[in-house]
C-alpha cells in the first residue's frame, strides 16, 4: 500500500471533529503509539466506537490502521464514502440470521480470511463481542479475533477500553449527544504462540476490563 | 497600537493591572515549583498553577471578546456553556430514554438561549429556560415512555440547563445592556463581576489557610471555614468598592454589589460541591483524566451572574 503518507486529506478534520464531539480524552497506559502492525481490540457499545479509536491514533499510525465496521450500517452515500475513502474501513456483512451452524461457521471463517487479506501490513481495529453491547457488562467474545491473530501472529494485540460512548450514540439512535467519552489503550498482550482460543479470549477480556478500572 | 488607543482607558488600566498580577503570580508559582516541597505544599502549588492557568484563559477570552465585539463574546460564552453543560450531563446518570431530550438540550435549547441573548430580547432570554425549556424537558422525556426514575432524570437535566446555560448566559448579557450614562462601556462591569468573584475565591482560600478553624459544611466542602468565608468576603467587598471606577456605581453601591456577588459566589461554590459529593466525585475535572473541569472554575460565576445582571438592569437601566 504505497502512497498513503498521512492518509486521506480529510482524515485530520474528521478525526478532529470526532475528538471535539467526545471530549478527545485518550490515554496510552503502558503502551505508546508505534508504527507496528497491531490488532486493537475494544469493547463495543456504539457505531462511533471504531471511529473514536481511529481518531485517537496519531496521524502516521492512523493512516496505516483500518477499522472493521458493519457493512449494513456504513452503506449508501456519505457514510459509505466516509467509511471506504476516509477511514478506510474493512466492511463486513453481519450475518446474524443464519440458522445452519455450519453455514454460520463458514461465513465467519470467510470474514476472518477477508479481514486478514485486506489487512496486509496494516493494523486493524475490531470488536471481539461482535455486536454492540447494551452498555452494561461486555458480552461474550467471539473467536474470530483469535483466528485472525493466528493468521497474523506478528501483530501485537492491544486491548482498548471505551467509556461512555454508549451514552453518546446508543444502539438504534441516529444523532450523537456530545458527552465526555474516553479511550484507554493498554499494553500489548503477552501471548504464547501456541495459546488456545479460550486462553486468548480470557486474557483479552481481563485486559480490557482491567483498563476500564484504570 | 492604534487599536489599543481606541480602547477605553479605564478598561486598559484594569486589564493591564490584571495582566501584571497574572504575570507575577505565574512567576511565583514557577519559582515555587522548582523548590523541594512537602506533599501537601506541592498539591497546593499545583492547584494554584491550575487556577492561574484558568485565569490566563479567561483573560485571553475576555481580551478577544473586547477586541472582536459583542457577538463574538456571546459566541465564546455560548461555547463555554456548552462545555460546562457537557461536563454536568456526563456526571448525571441519564439513560437511553433521555437521549432525545439531551439532543434537544445540547443542539437546540443551548444555542437558542444564546441567540436570544445575542439579539438582546430580554423578555425572552430571562424566561426561556425557566419556563419553556423547563416544561419541554419532561414532556419530551415522557413521550419516550420510560418511567424509571422519571422525575429525578428530568430534574437533573433541568438543573444542568439552569446552571450551565441560563446562569452563564447572563454574563455576556451584561454586554448588551444599555446602562445609564455608561453607553458602550459594558465590558467594564463584566470585568468587575469576574474580578470580584474570582478574587473572592482566592481571598476566602487565603484567609482560610491562615486563620481557618470552624468548618462550615465539612461533609460537602472540607476546606470552607467561617474565618475564610468572612475574611475573604470582606476583603473582596473592599476590593469591589475600590473598583467602583470600572462601573456606573458609587463606592458604596459598588461595595453592596460586590458583597452580594461574593455571597452568591460562595453559595454557588458550596452548591456545586454538594452536587459533586452526591455523585461521588471531588471535582468535575476528575471525571476524565486530563479534562479541565470548566464547571469547577466558573461555579462561583454561575450563581452571581444572573443576580448581578438583574440588579444592573433594574437600577441602572437607561430610559
Amino acid at each position: 500500500m504505497t502512497g498513503l503518507g498521512t492518509g486521506h486529506p480529510l482524515a485530520p478534520m474528521l478525526a478532529g471533529s470526532v475528538r471535539l464531539l467526545c471530549g478527545g480524552s485518550s490515554r496510552w497506559v503502558g503502551v505508546t503509539p508505534e508504527p507496528v502492525q497491531r490488532i486493537y481490540c475494544a469493547n463495543h457499545t456504539s457505531h462511533l466506537d471504531a471511529l473514536v479509536i481511529w481518531a485517537a491514533l496519531p496521524p502516521q499510525v492512523r493512516a496505516r490502521t483500518r477499522p472493521v465496521a458493519a457493512a449494513d450500517y456504513w452503506r449508501g452515500g456519505l457514510r459509505q464514502w466516509l467509511a471506504t475513502k476516509v477511514f478506510r474501513a474493512i466492511l463486513l456483512e453481519r450475518g446474524t440470521n443464519e440458522a445452519d451452524p455450519a453455514a454460520r461457521r463458514a461465513r465467519a471463517i470467510a470474514a476472518v480470511e477477508r479481514t486478514a487479506a485486506a489487512m496486509g501490513e496494516d493494523s486493524v481495529i475490531l470488536f471481539p463481542e461482535g455486536t454492540r453491547g447494551s452498555g452494561g457488562s461486555m458480552g461474550p467474545f467471539k473467536s474470530g479475533v483469535y483466528h485472525l491473530w493466528r493468521l497474523r501472529p506478528q501483530a501485537q494485540v492491544v486491548p482498548v477500553h471505551l467509556h461512555n460512548l454508549g451514552r453518546v450514540l446508543p444502539k438504534g439512535e441516529f444523532a450523537p449527544v456530545p458527552l465526555l467519552a474516553s479511550v484507554t489503550l493498554g499494553p500489548p498482550l503477552a501471548l504464547a504462540p501456541d495459546c488456545s482460543c479460550e486462553t486468548f479470549l480470557s486474557e483479552l477480556r481481563m485486559a480490557i476490563e482491567g483498563l476500564g478500572a484504570v | 497600537m492604534s487599536v489599543l488607543a481606541s480602547i477605553d482607558p479605564e478598561l486598559r488600566l484594569a486589564f493591564g493591572g490584571i495582566l501584571a498580577l497574572l504575570v507575577v503570580a505565574s512567576l511565583v508559582v514557577a519559582v515555587l515549583r522548582r523548590r523541594p516541597l512537602s506533599q501537601k505544599a506541592r498539591a497546593t502549588v499545583e492547584d494554584s498553577a491550575a487556577r492561574i492557568r484558568a485565569w490566563w484563559m479567561m483573560a485571553v477570552v475576555f481580551a478577544v471578546s473586547v477586541a472582536l465585539g459583542k457577538i463574538v463574546s456571546v459566541v465564546l460564552f455560548g461555547i463555554l456553556s456548552f462545555l460546562a453543560l457537557r461536563e454536568f450531563v456526563t456526571l448525571t446518570p441519564t439513560i437511553r430514554a433521555d437521549h432525545a431530550t439531551l439532543l434537544w438540550t445540547f443542539w437546540v435549547l443551548t444555542p437558542l438561549q444564546y441567540v436570544l441573548v445575542g439579539i438582546g430580547w430580554y423578555g425572552m432570554f430571562t424566561i426561556f429556560i425557566p419556563v419553556y425549556a423547563f416544561l419541554f424537558v419532561p414532556i419530551r422525556t415522557a413521550l419516550v415512555g420510560d418511567p424509571e426514575r422519571f422525575l429525578e432524570r428530568t430534574s437533573k437535566i433541568q438543573w444542568g440547563l439552569m446552571v450551565a446555560v441560563y446562569c452563564v448566559s447572563h454574563a455576556p448579557a451584561l454586554l448588551l445592556l444599555e446602562l445609564r450614562d455608561f453607553h458602550g462601556q459594558n465590558a467594564k462591569p463584566l470585568l468587575f463581576l469576574v474580578v470580584v468573584v474570582q478574587s473572592s475565591d482566592v481571598f476566602q482560600y487565603l484567609w482560610g489557610k491562615t486563620l481557618g478553624k470552624h468548618k462550615i459544611a465539612p461533609a460537602i466542602s472540607p476546606n470552607k471555614t467561617w474565618e475564610g468565608f468572612l475574611g475573604g468576603v470582606a476583603t473582596a467587598t473592599a476590593l469591589g468598592s475600590g473598583l467602583a471606577w470600572l462601573t456606573p456605581f458609587t463606592h458604596l453601591q459598588a461595595a453592596g454589589m460586590a458583597l452580594l456577588v461574593c455571597l452568591l459566589g460562595f453559595a454557588g461554590g458550596l452548591t456545586m460541591s454538594a452536587i459533586k459529593r452526591d455523585r461521588g466525585v471531588k471535582d468535575f475535572g476528575a471525571i476524565l483524566v486530563g479534562h479541565g473541569g470548566i464547571l469547577d472554575r466558573i461555579d462561583s460565576l454561575c450563581f452571581s451572574a444572573p443576580v448581578f445582571f438583574h440588579l444592573c438592569r433594574y437600577f441602572w437601566n437607561a430610559g
